[in-house]
Order: structure tokens, then C-alpha cells, then sequence
């Protein structure tokens, strides 16, 4: 019967998602296709734009909440990541996001990002690595490499870098991703998995900064090098690499090895990517070759590990109701009375 | 055996031993003993960071006093009638606190030579033997073994078990001597103990041992009895400040219908409000232990800015690390309370110790201009109408509000004529929840006459916008570094705080005249040390007058005014003088201060003496 028909939900586009704000990241910049995958990508989940939330912090990637048109916060240095969990934990409906760079997330805010994984709050944290410090012109970041001259290292920087992801698996991360910025197919996929993964995701997005690091991810992106140096994982499919998808990755025990395929070495003997697998996805996570290394192996990008555990802010629910469901609401004339009382005539 | 019975109206106890001696319990109990006979009282624990330093040693001495009467009481008591002393240590760290002639009880067993090496008294001297305290009535008795002989019929209890019980033959021999029934220790020890029943039954046993033991032996020809004190009529209850904070935090999250979230990291001595709040899930309370203190604000941060009442509670370390975080909630311009029981600094300074130090931190504290309305508590049960007040100030005016207490209220009691939910004056909140007429676009810093911008929670359809911690710019919130419009809008957050002295009652004479020689000006804990000095001095024909402040920032609309009414300010603070230097910048008084800076409460003999030299 037509009137039944309910009034649908407006179908939103890209568009819907913009803002009238002008974008003043630099020209060539990786941060504007990041943008642009998650305008597309917003759409499509599923979520009215209203009960969208993003927060960021501080550097260039930290600028993207005033460019989507939902709720957001530009914070401070390093705490979008505290500012999302009491966000989350006092508003579970809302789908929560996490814009950061390395700096931001991994260097000045480490410790509240460990501290998100492990809680399991159920938000998306998109790490935009570009292994650099953009917003304060171009000093080295815990991501860059070793020895890697910039303006505070001119003799070369001394610091190990982070492998961000090995550090979310030890925080427990629920979700473990990563993705790039020239690869727009790819990272929508990526957006959409984080968000369809209930409790923390923690997603790498390798970003190209052009002014202070321009080609750090360049193997991984360009045509020329692209099929050899990036592995792309397949839930269920075998590890396979290689311009002319020749080359696989198998396991001799414990440790994964590169082979050719052909002569007597199938697909069917190569490592068969599961991301349920947490003892195969730390081996998965290690692969973090330098790529300049003879004999290194390929960068994975994908889901390397999902699981499954109770979110904070939803334990922190039913606490609260099995409370009720116990002693029934709080009522505040018995509490301020207290115990014991004594009357004064 | 017949007794006299000697009728007292103000008596100020000690209880003072080691760190494991079990004295603050000791004195609790005595303290809700007495707050149930209608007595008024206040209390002051004085305990070691350590949480067990050496045993018997000096830094180890745990100390409670509880100061009594059957008049209104202000202050836990300058000198004691009564000091208990488990040990040599607690013997040497208190007796300057004993009032010439006072009574002593203590355990002889914590005199023996290795007690007194530790304490530091010279070798083969013994206070209890060499005539020292020939000037006060000591009564010796051997605790530990009378303790040990009431428990003989505990074969399962060992030694040190048995010895735990030592405070409660304490407890009972004091309960002896100022007549009072056993009955709400009795309770007290089946709820902790109901599960173990030996440990109960040997308590309990040992609590009646020392009862009987001030009931049968020769010690005092007299017991003492302390008469109701003549409060207004009403219901009380026994209530310590950092209680009565998560109970005013509780009733103002009902009464403004907001959902309290607690983001903070323990801390002393603020952390009994988190240990409180945690335990009041029914009332819709979410605390989170967050990873450190910049996520404990910043949690509260992005609680706040989804509609909830965001809290966070701290001491000044812990202050200086929320610094950059109180920056953005005044960008932002979202409610957000801070909470702040001082402690002694700078840096870890004296933890457990009590200090006012933190004032001109809250004032001035962070980067760039950045006013914050700051509220003061002044007593235990204070605690609840000033965070009261704080949370309708920051929800109200759109801004995050410094609420300051200190470890000695935070830990004191007094008793509390406490509100009904009716009572309390209910705490308006408006969300935005759709664009007014004629309005195309929100304005996310659009202000009404209060400066106040619109509170729009994320959930709300078609009032989708972005804040920051950038500067914005007026009215549309975009970012925006325009140099008039930067100078325009620290111009307006600052109005924006000016304007909350319009939302505040005027500042009253707390007792004296409006116009006189002498005003003391206090805030925070000094109120009852400055309150009984001012009212002795009254009872002598000075004129002096006392006016207390809850609002420090802003200050109540009429303060210059009452200031110019009298010859001399004097302000007494505990700190190197930072109100004074707020008053004087802002008044141009020239105020004199008297500062205390010993990790204790100003008493009222100091302030007594240091307002006479104003004359």
C-alpha cells in the first residue's frame, strides 16, 4: 500500500561530505586523495552523516576533520586518540574516527594510542604515515628511516623507527591494516573493512609527502616497482608478488621465504593468508624490510589481523546495567543521606 | 566501682602510632561514634606518603585528631587534651601538640630500646621513665599484651594477627573513658570482617578488652561526656570533603540530567573521589582510569563534547599536566569541570600534605589568554555546594571550571546537614537542536547575551560543524587568523568569564561589620581556623570582620567595594601569598598576608596573634 511508504534517507554522495572550507594541504600532496576515498566511502556505510565524528590532532593530516562535512574536533598534539575514548565510552552510537600522522599518534600521542587498542574501543584510527614532520617543516618522525638526513639530523638521524603495526599488535589491536594513498581501489576497500570491524581499527595509510619526503613510498607505488616490492594479502589466497605474479612467499617454519613459482613450486604450497591467524600475522607484521636491502621481502598492505573482543565502552555499558538491574536506579535522596544520620531538634 | 562522671564542652584528641597501627581507622570510628550522638566535630588526618615507611620510626607516624564539642566546632583544634601514642615515634612527633598537663595513653610495648632507638631518643633514655612528662597525666598501659591475652582463645591467629587488633583495645579503652557505646563499631566490623568470622569475633574481643579494661583497673577516677551540640535542627550525617565532592558531582549530573563521566588518573589526594564515583554505577556514572592525566581531561574533553558532564579530577602535578588540554575546552568553549584537591609543591613536593599553592596555577596557568572560572571549597561538606556551583557555572556559561579543594578538607569530616534532591536548585541545560528561523546556517560561535555560544551535540541532523583548538572566527567558528578578529575574540572569552560575576551572589561578611578596622579575607580551607580566631577576637572587642571567598575568578561584583571599607585586609593563606597578589593587582589594596607554608592548616592561635599586630 503507498502509504506505507516511509520517507527514505536522503542518498548522500561524495559531495555531501564536503565542506565549504578551501583544502590548504600543499599541491601533490597524498593527503587529498586520503580525503577523497573517505568522502566516497562515507556514504556507503551506512551511517546518517550526523552520527559521524571525526577527531584529529595536530600536523597536516590532523587539518581533514574541517574538510568533512560531519561532526568533528581538531584537538591537540597526540590526544585525539584520549579524546575519542571518553567520546566513545559516553556515546557508543556515534561512529567514531581518528585522523593522525605518525608524529601525532606515534611519537608525541604513543601512549593513548597503545592504551585505545587495548581497551578495544570500537573507532577507526586512520594513521597517515609519511614517515616525516610536514607541519613543522621537515624534521624527522619515528617512522623515518635510519640515518635519514633532515633538517634536525643533517649528519643523519639516529632514531630506530617504529614498525607501527608490530606496535598495535602489541597493544592488542583488534583490526591491523594497512593501505596508500595512490592506490584509491585499495584504501576505499580498507576504509570500509575498518569500519565493518567492531572494536579498534588501527589502519596505516602510507601518505606521500611531497614538500619534505617526497617518494618515501615510491616502490610501493609506482607502476615500475609496484608489483615487486608491494604484496598484496587476500583473505584465503596465497601469498603471491611479482610483475608477472611469479614470485610467492612460503613458510619454512617459522620463517617466510621468498620463492619462484614454477619448477615443481606451486601456489598450493605458498603461505595462505589468515587474518585470523595472530601467531602468522606477527610474522606478517615483521616483513618491514628496508626496501634499499638486497633480498628484502615485499611490504604487505591489507587486513594483516582481525579478532574478535568485547569493546570497552559497550562492557562499560553493561556494567552500568547489570548495576540497575540490580539495585534499580540510583536515588539521590538515599545517597546523600547516607548510613547513618542523627537528628538535631 | 564508682565513678564521677566530669561533663566536657570541647575536647581535641590524637591518635597517633606507626603507618601499620591502624590509627586513621581508629580515629574514623571514634569520629562517626561521636558525629552520631549529635556532637559537632572536625577532623584532620595527618598521615606518611610512605604507605608503610620503617617501622617505629619518626617519618612512619601516622597521625588522626579529632577535635569535639557541644559548641559549633570550625578546626580540628590547635593542642591537644588527649594524646594516644602507639609508640616512642608518635610520642616524640606529637607531644609539642599536647596541651601542658594533658593526658597521655600509651602502649609501653612501643617503648622498649629498639622503639626508642628509632625514634632517636638518646641511648638509655626513656620518656616514659625519666621524668620528662612529669607535666602531663600519662596512663601506661601494655597494649600489645593485653591485646594478645584477649585473643588467647584464638589458637588459629598468629602472632602478628593477633597484634593487628591492637588499635581496636585502643578504640574501646577510649570509647571507656568518654562513654560512649560500642554498637557502631560493632557494625562497622561485620560488614568489613562478615565473611571472616575469626577475625571478626577476635576484633570485636579485643574492642570490648579495652572497654573493660578502662571499666575495671584504677586508670582515671573519671569519665568524661561530651553533650549534643546545639546545631540547627535538622538530619546530619558525618561527611569528608572528598566525599561530599562525588556527592555534589552526583547530584548536580541528576539534577542538570547530564551523564557524568569521570576521566581522571589516581592521584593523591584526589583520588577517593574516583574510588566514591566507581562505586555509583545505578546513577548512570561512567569513571575511566584513564592512562595518564592529559587522557583523564581529554577523555572528559570528548565526553563533554558528545552531551555528557566531563570531569576530571586531580592534584597540582597533575594540574600542570592538563595545562595544554584546558587551553583547547576554552577554545572550544564546552562545560568541563577540573577538579583540584592541593597538595603541597612544587613538583611531587609533600603528597599527602596540605597546600593552597595551586591558586595562581589556576589562575594564570596555561599558554596564551586563557581565563577559567575558578570556585573554592572551604570545608569537608562544602565540597558538595561548591562543585555544586561549579558544574552550573561550566554548563550554563559554555566553559571549563577549575574547582579547588585541598588534602585537608579533601580528608577532614564534619557533620552535615545534608540537602534533599527538593532542596537542590535545579541545573538548566539547553542543546541546540535545529536551526532557528531566519537562520540559514549554524553559527557554531553565534553568542547570546550571556557571551555564550550554543552546546550542539554530534547526533544532531543538519548542525553538523567542526571545532578546533585554532583560533576561530567570531560567529562562523572557521579558522581564522585575522589579526583583529584574533585580538576580537580574546577579547570575548575573556568577557565572556567577566560576565559570570553577573550570574554569582554578591560577596557577603561571613560575621563583623561591613565597615571596620580589620577585614580577613580567606579562600579555600583556612575558613575555620580564620572564622574561631575572628570570632575570639570579637568575643574581645575587637573589630575585625571575616569575609571568605568561594568565587575567585571571577570575584563577586561587589568585593572592591567591601574592601574599601575597612582600614586593613589581611590574608591569611596557605602558600607564599598568591590571593593577595591577585587582590592587590586587581583592587590596588594594600592588602598584608600571613602565610603558612608547613604542609598544615593555619591554627587559630597564629591567626589570632597575627590579626592583633594589624591594630
Amino acid at each position: 500500500m503507498e502509504e506505507t511508504i516511509t520517507k527514505a534517507a536522503p542518498i548522500l554522495t561524495a559531495k555531501d561530505f564536503a565542506t565549504d572550507q578551501e583544502v590548504r594541504w600543499c599541491p601533490g600532496c597524498g593527503d587529498y586523495s586520503i580525503l577523497a576515498q573517505v568522502q566516497k566511502v562515507m556514504p556507503t556505510i551506512g551511517v546518517p552523516r550526523e552520527n559521524i565524528v571525526i577527531v584529529s590532532g595536530i600536523g597536516c593530516s590532523s587539518r581533514f576533520p574541517y574538510y568533512m562535512n560531519t561532526y568533528g574536533m581538531h584537538s591537540i598534539h597526540g590526544r585525539a586518540t584520549a579524546i575519542a575514548s571518553g567520546l566513545k565510552a559516553s556515546r557508543p552510537d556515534l561512529s567514531v574516527w581518528i585522523v593522525t600522522g605518525d608524529g601525532d599518534s606515534l611519537s608525541i600521542g604513543g601512549n593513548h594510542t597503545i592504551h585505545l587498542l587495548r581497551r578495544n574501543f570500537d573507532v577507526n584510527v586512520l594513521l597517515f604515515n609519511n614517515q616525516i614532520y610536514g607541519l613543522t617543516k621537515g624534521q624527522y618522525s619515528p617512522t623515518s628511516e635510519e640515518q635519514k638526513v633532515t633538517k634536525s639530523s643533517p649528519l643523519g638521524s639516529l632514531d630506530h623507527p617504529f614498525n607501527p603495526l608490530a606496535l598495535a599488535m602489541g597493544a592488542d589491536a583488534t583490526f591491523i591494516g594497512r593501505s596508500m594513498d595512490r592506490d584509491p581501489k585499495h584504501l576505499q576497500q580498507l576504509l570500509t573493512r575498518s569500519h565493518q570491524h567492531k572494536g579498534a581499527s588501527f589502519l596505516e595509510i602510507y601518505q606521500n609527502c611531497n614538500i619534505f619526503n617526497d617518494g618515501a613510498f615510491e616502490v610501493f607505488t609506482e607502476k615500475s616497482s609496484k608489483a615487486d616490492e608491494a604484496l598484496f594479502l587476500e583473505q584465503g589466497k596465497p601469498l603471491i608478488f611479482g610483475a608477472q605474479q611469479q614470485k610467492g612467499i612460503k613458510l619454512d617454519g617459522l620463517k617466510p621465504v621468498v620463492v619462484e613459482l614454477g619448477d615443481g613450486v606451486s601456489a598450493d604450497d605458498l603461505w595462505i593468508h589468515d587474518e585470523k591467524d595472530f601467531y602468522k600475522a606477527q610474522i606478517l607484521i615483521r616483513m618491514f624490510d628496508d626496501p634499499r636491502i638486497e633480498g628484502h621481502f615485499p611490504r604487505p598492505f591489507g587486513v594483516f589481523y582481525e579478532t574478535e573482543r568485547a569493546c570497552y565502552e559497550d562492557m562499560m555499558q553493561l556494567q552500568m546495567d547489570e548495576a540497575i538491574s540490580l539495585k534499580g536506579a540510583g536515588d539521590l535522596d538515599k545517597l546523600l543521606r547516607g548510613k547513618e544520620v542523627w537528628e538535631i531538634a | 566501682m564508682n565513678r564521677n562522671e566530669t561533663v566536657l564542652s570541647d575536647v581535641v584528641i590524637k591518635f597517633a602510632g606507626d603507618s601499620g597501627d591502624g590509627m586513621q581507622l581508629t580515629g574514623q570510628q571514634f569520629t562517626n561514634n561521636t558525629a552520631l550522638l549529635g556532637i559537632d566535630l572536625a577532623t584532620f588526618p595527618d598521615f606518611p606518603a610512605e604507605i608503610r615507611a620503617p617501622q617505629g620510626t619518626l617519618p612512619g607516624v601516622s597521625g588522626f585528631q579529632i577535635h569535639f564539642s557541644s559548641d559549633k566546632v570550625y578546626t580540628p583544634g590547635d593542642l591537644c587534651d588527649v594524646l594516644v601514642a602507639m609508640n616512642a615515634a608518635a610520642l616524640k612527633v606529637n607531644l609539642k601538640s599536647l596541651k601542658q598537663g594533658g593526658k597521655i595513653i600509651v602502649n609501653i610495648d612501643g617503648f622498649d630500646a629498639k622503639n626508642l632507638r628509632l625514634a632517636n631518643y638518646a641511648e638509655g633514655v626513656n620518656p616514659l621513665e625519666d621524668g620528662s612528662l612529669d607535666n602531663y597525666h600519662v596512663t601506661k598501659i601494655d597494649v600489645t599484651k593485653l591485646t594478645r591475652e584477649a585473643l588467647k582463645e584464638f589458637p588459629e591467629l598468629g602472632m602478628k594477627e593477633k597484634d593487628r587488633a591492637k588499635n581496636m583495645f585502643v578504640l574501646g579503652f577510649i570509647y571507656w573513658m568518654y562513654n560512649r557505646d560500642l554498637e557502631n563499631t560493632i557494625e562497622f566490623l561485620e560488614e568489613k570482617f562478615g565473611k571472616k568470622e575469626v577475625i571478626l569475633q577476635s576484633n570485636i574481643k579485643v574492642l570490648k578488652a579495652g572497654y573493660n579494661y578502662g571499666d575495671t583497673t584504677e586508670a582515671f577516677a573519671t569519665r568524661y561526656r561530651v553533650e549534643k551540640a546545639k546545631l540547627p535542627a535538622g538530619t546530619y550525617r558525618s561527611i569528608m570533603g572528598n566525599q561530599a565532592l562525588a556527592l555534589g558531582l552526583i547530584a548536580a549530573s541528576q539534577k542538570s540530567k547530564l551523564p557524568l563521566f569521570l576521566g581522571t588518573y589516581p592521584i593523591t589526594p584526589a583520588s577517593d573521589i574516583l574510588h566514591e564515583l566507581s562505586r555509583y554505577k545505578t546513577f548512570g556514572i561512567r569513571t575511566f582510569q584513564a592512562e595518564d592525566e592529559i587522557a583523564g581531561i581529554t577523555s572528559a574533553i570528548g565526553a563533554s563534547y558528545g552531551g555528557s558532564l566531563g570531569v576530571t579530577t586531580t592534584s597540582g602535578p597533575g594540574m600542570a599536566l592538563k595545562a595544554e588540554a584546558m587551553g583547547l575546552a576554552v577554545m572550544l568553549e564546552i562545560p568541563l569541570l577540573i577538579v583540584n584537591v592541593q597538595r603541597g609543591g612544587p613538583s611531587t613536593g609533600l603528597p599527602t600534605k596540605t597546600e593552597q599553592s595551586d591558586l595562581l596555577q589556576a589562575y594564570y596557568g596555561r599558554n596564551g589568554e586563557c581565563p577559567m572560572p575558578v570556585i573554592s571549597a572551604s570545608t569537608p561538606s562544602d565540597c558538595f555546594d561548591a562543585v555544586y556551583e561549579a558544574v552550573r557555572i561550566s554548563v550554563q556559561h559554555m566553559t571549563p571550571v577549575i574547582l579547588l579543594s585541598d588534602g585537608y578538607i579533601a580528608n577532614g569530616a564534619e557533620p552535615w546537614k545534608f540537602p534533599t534532591s527538593e532542596d537542590l536548585e535545579s541545573i538548566e541545560v539547553k542543546f541546540k537542536t535545529e536551526l532557528g528561523e531566519g537562520e540559514d546556517k549554524f553559527m557554531p560561535y553565534l553568542r547570546d547575551e550571556k557571551l555564550v555560544r550554543p552546546w550542539v551535540v554530534p547526533g544532531t541532523a543538519g548542525l553538523e560543524h567542526r571545532i578546533g583548538g585554532i583560533e576561530k572566527q567570531n560567529i562562523t567558528g572557521n579558522v581564522s587568523y585575522d589579526p583583529e578578529n584574533h585580538q576580537l575574540m580574546v577579547k570575548l572569552r575573556q568577557e565572556k568569564v567577566d560576565k559570570i560575576a553577573q550570574y554569582i551572589p554578591e560577596q557577603k561578611i561571613d560575621m563583623g561589620e561591613e565597615k571596620g578596622k580589620v577585614l580577613v579575607l580567606g579562600w579555600g580551607s583556612t575558613y575555620g581556623a580564620i572564622k574561631s580566631a575572628v570570632l575570639e577576637l570579637r568575643s574581645h572587642g575587637h573589630s575585625v570582620s571575616h569575609a571568605h571567598l568561594r568565587y575567585l575568578r571571577p570575584f563577586p561584583r561587589n568585593l572592591g567595594e567591601i574592601l574599601k571599607n575597612f582600614d586593613h585586609v589581611l590574608i591569611p593563606e596557605i602558600n607564599n601569598g598568591q590571593l593577595i597578589k591577585i587582590i592587590r593587582d586587581q583592587f590596588l589594596v594594600d592588602a598584608k598576608g600571613y602565610n603558612k607554608i608547613m604542609g598544615v592548616p593555619i591554627t587559630k592561635t597564629e591567626l589570632v596573634d597575627a590579626i592583633k599586630k594589624m591594630f
